[in-house]
């Protein structure tokens, strides 16, 4: 980290602030009426998190844990999902059976909460996020009993199998096969962008049973890292971080009992868990980034009123600050629409407004990031590892890693797809 | 003070939506509009438009107690809050419907905020069925509260108002003027002697405006020179909001409008909503919708029971608002192809409403300006 010198640059960036904590400026402006039990379980959650944050990784943590790869990384990171787990702030609402705290409307007020402390992400991500929402709805008593637990302490960390180098975008045409042999599964085939593969114990993966059945030929499984025949080989992104992999699968065998649902229901259960991960995946408390949209906003802001252009700061600058904010408006609006949707007279019904969180959140976040760079000019070019970056090149970096916002879970085309199908009713493309 | 976490939309507000949206089903204002402007298409044939409003209709939304709904229970209303009369303007922006209770809702509340005495008489008409709307801007259309060139002495009024909204349909005016610079605001009838009123040609056919010239008209001060000023900003948050509601219901119905047409409209042998040249474009216009109408929400709320931050609010809600309407309404026309560039079609009408919400009070850049010196 370091100060930009004006010499020959034109740019001019004060780093002090940047150590600060953020001010109270990202504090939900509303804080919502609640009952006197949700209210000092907040308060316990803000005290717990208060005293308990754990002191920085020798190593920067990567920005999400979609990158995680160091060992020191992993442990420093399942070793804070663990303790937060305990505390009660993860699973908070799921029932004590499969692991949980068995509270009720607690959830949501942990989860806000450890986004408001801007503490490390949980490395589970996957497996709170997709396993769990999916085993709790599709999954056998014996499923729940077996993997939740785990899931929720990040003993066992969680990857997904669903894209194939064929299959992305039009995930149903997967050819990934699965075949019956006696009590067991034979699976055969690759697949690729499988985040945190190389940490992982389990895979959520589906294969196709049947080659003559597009939609009702797929079925989910849980399959084991550790059997004969995966292979994981890491991918490096254009960041250079290889976070993801492709994972190759030959003659691998699968119990049947860790097949999830029925023989053939492997689409429907993945459209479900894709929910989850477009925007409702709160429900057992995954958090897979430690930064708040708006808290990010408030850093641009603070950016540009401490990089000068022209012999003034750039917030002076009236085109960059009607651009800021704008997004700040967009920023403000998603905590808003999120607010809306608990509000049955006016969330206008369906999937419609959960729908979109997932594609404004990314496309927000690509565009917050597009905006620094161009603030920082010449110094956007200083990257992680440089003794001159702004923010040990934080925004650089995390400029390219919006793609992962934008392309994965579905792309954003693919959003507007289901967006104009399912919510406005207009005719298929497929 | 915190905001409650429904926005405070409960049941009643429910209620009294839902009873606007089937008012306005019932009315048919587009079909009486579109009765009462036939024969006026042509703009160099030189007919007057007339500040066409559906009267029956209106008579009925006194009845119903609409008028007044925002008035507070002391000068003889319902009192209710910022939120309930959001989700009326919802509906009357979705209904594109010309009435003078948008004008008459924005005067309630900046009388509201105005403390002379002469104020509670006012809200007590417009409470017994009174309309009204608020004169203060300048020739130029400036948008700075303190504007106005209308000065007043002696209780008497001179000079000119510009850009009065609803001018032909309403009862009575508040009028921004100045005695020794200062700033107050004074009440006056439209017929009243020394006021004369001229009709602004313009795009939108749904609302009506104009310019009011005052020659030694008598007025009741309802803010005291010097208090004028910060009744206005006051009211602020709430004019903004209400125009923003009304641009979020009118966008919604542009947003249906073409989902609909996109569902049936057959070119190279599919419903053109299966391109996603087509498809994409609408579903932005759904994003933009839900972003407004989220931001409505919040700052109607946030002007109820947060007034601290009501101004930004209500800055943010506008300005989604002002960018919403230029985007739905072109996206609307456009994907409707050449039948949506037609007089006949009614994107036409919703398409210069918003062409006329989106500068009320300001547009995007406008509202942006002022927010990056609120944060």
């Amino acid at each position: 980290m370091g100060r930009v010198s004006g010499v020959n640059c034109p740019v001019e960036t004060d780093n002090k602030r940047w150590n600060e904590p953020m001010s109270q400026s990202q504090t939900p402006a509303h804080a919502r009426k609640e009952s006197a039990e949700q209210a000092e379980f907040r308060a316990y959650c803000r005290a717990w998190l208060e005293e308990n944050r754990p002191p920085p990784t020798h190593l920067p943590l990567p920005q999400a844990a979609y990158e995680v790869t160091a060992d020191e990384h992993r442990h420093y990171l399942v070793d804070w999902q663990a303790r937060c787990y305990e505390a009660g702030l993860i699973a908070t609402d799921v029932d004590k059976a499969y692991g949980g705290h068995g509270h009720e409307g607690f959830q949501q007020i942990a989860s806000a909460e450890v986004r408001r402390a801007e503490v490390p992400y949980f490395i589970n991500w996957i497996g709170l996020g997709m396993t769990a929402p999916t085993l709790l709805v599709h999954g056998t008593e014996e499923q729940k009993q077996t993997y939740l637990p785990a899931i929720f302490s990040a003993e066992d960390i969680w990857c997904q199998g669903f894209s194939e180098p064929g299959a992305g975008s039009d995930l149903v045409s997967l050819q990934t096969s699965a075949v019956k042999q006696g009590d067991s599964w034979l699976i055969n085939g690759s697949k690729v962008w499988t985040s945190l593969g190389a940490l992982a114990k389990w895979m959520l993966l589906l294969a196709r049973n049947d080659k003559n059945d597009k939609y009702n030929g797929i079925t989910y499984f849980i399959c084991p890292m550790d059997q004969p025949g995966v292979t994981v080989n890491p991918i490096h992104k254009m960041t250079g971080e290889s976070g993801f992999n492709e994972v190759v699968l030959e003659d691998v065998l699968i119990p049947d009992h860790m097949r999830i649902d029925e023989v053939g229901a492997g689409w429907k259960v993945a459209m479900s868990t894709l929910t989850s991960e477009r925007g409702a995946a709160q429900g057992v408390g995954a958090v897979a980034s430690s930064e708040s949209p708006m808290s990010t906003i408030m850093q641009l802001i603070d950016l540009a009123k401490h990089t000068r252009r022209n012999g003034k700061p750039v917030w002076d600058d009236p085109v960059w600050r009607d651009r800021i904010m704008k997004l700040y408006e967009r920023t403000e609006a998603m905590t808003q629409n999120f607010r809306r949707l608990g509000v049955s007279t006016l969330e206008n019904g369906g999937m419609r407004i959960p729908l979109q969180s997932k594609l404004v959140g990314s496309e927000i976040g690509q565009a917050v990031h597009q905006t620094a760079m161009s603030i920082l000019g010449m110094s956007s070019s200083l990257y992680v590892g440089d003794d001159n970056a702004v923010e040990d090149g934080k925004w650089p970096l995390g400029y390219m890693n919006t793609y992962t916002g934008t392309i994965s879970g579905g792309s954003s085309e693919i959003q507007r797809n289901i967006l104009g199908e399912r919510v406005l009713g207009l005719p298929k493309t497929k | 003070m915190t905001q409650a976490r429904d926005f405070g939309f409960g049941e009643e507000q429910q209620m009294l939506k839902e009873a606007s949206l089937r008012f306005m089903q019932d009315k048919q204002p587009l079909a009486h509009l579109r009765k009462h402007t036939a024969g006026t298409e042509d703009p160099y044939l030189g007919q007057a438009r007339p500040g066409v409003y559906d009267a029956e209709a209106w008579a009925e939304m006194v009845q119903l107690g609409w008028t007044a709904l925002a008035v507070p229970e002391s000068a003889g209303g319902a009192g209710t809050n910022l939120v309930t009369a959001v989700g009326v303007m919802e509906e009357v922006g979705r209904a594109a419907m010309p009435t003078p209770l948008s004008s008459t809702l924005l005067a309630t509340f900046v009388l509201r905020h105005a403390q002379a005495p002469a104020a509670q008489a006012a809200l007590a008409r417009i409470a017994q069925g009174s309309s009204a709307a608020i004169a203060i801007y300048n020739q130029y259309g400036e948008l700075e509260l303190d504007a106005t060139e209308v000065t007043v002495s002696d209780g008497r009024l001179s000079g000119t108002s510009y850009f009065v909204q609803d001018l032909q349909k309403v009862d009575f005016l508040v009028v921004a003027a100045k005695q020794d610079n200062e700033l107050g605001l004074y009440t006056v009838d439209v017929q009243a002697d020394g006021v004369s009123c001229h009709a602004d040609r313009i795009v939108d056919l749904t609302r009506d405006q104009g310019r009011v010239t005052f020659d030694a008209a008598a007025v009741e001060c309802v803010a005291e020179p010097g208090q004028g000023g910060e009744a206005l900003q006051q009211s602020l948050p709430a004019l903004l909001t209400l125009v923003a509601a009304d641009i979020a219901g009118g966008c919604e119905w542009l947003l249906q409008a073409t989902a609909d047409y996109a569902k049936v409209r057959v070119q190279f042998d599919r419903p053109i909503g299966f391109f996603q040249a087509v498809k994409h474009p609408i579903v932005n216009m759904m994003i933009a919708v839900d972003e407004t109408r989220s931001l409505v929400y919040n700052a109607a709320g946030a002007y109820d029971t947060d007034p601290e931050d009501a101004l930004r609010c209500a800055h943010l809600a506008k300005s989604s608002a002002s960018d919403t309407a230029e985007f739905c309404a072109n996206r609307a026309t456009q994907l409707h192809g050449g039948i949506g560039f037609t007089w006949e079609m009614d994107v036409q009408v919703y398409h210069k409403r918003q062409m006329h919400s989106q500068q009320l009070f300001g547009d995007g850049v406008w509202q942006r300006q002022q927010l990056a010196e609120l944060i």
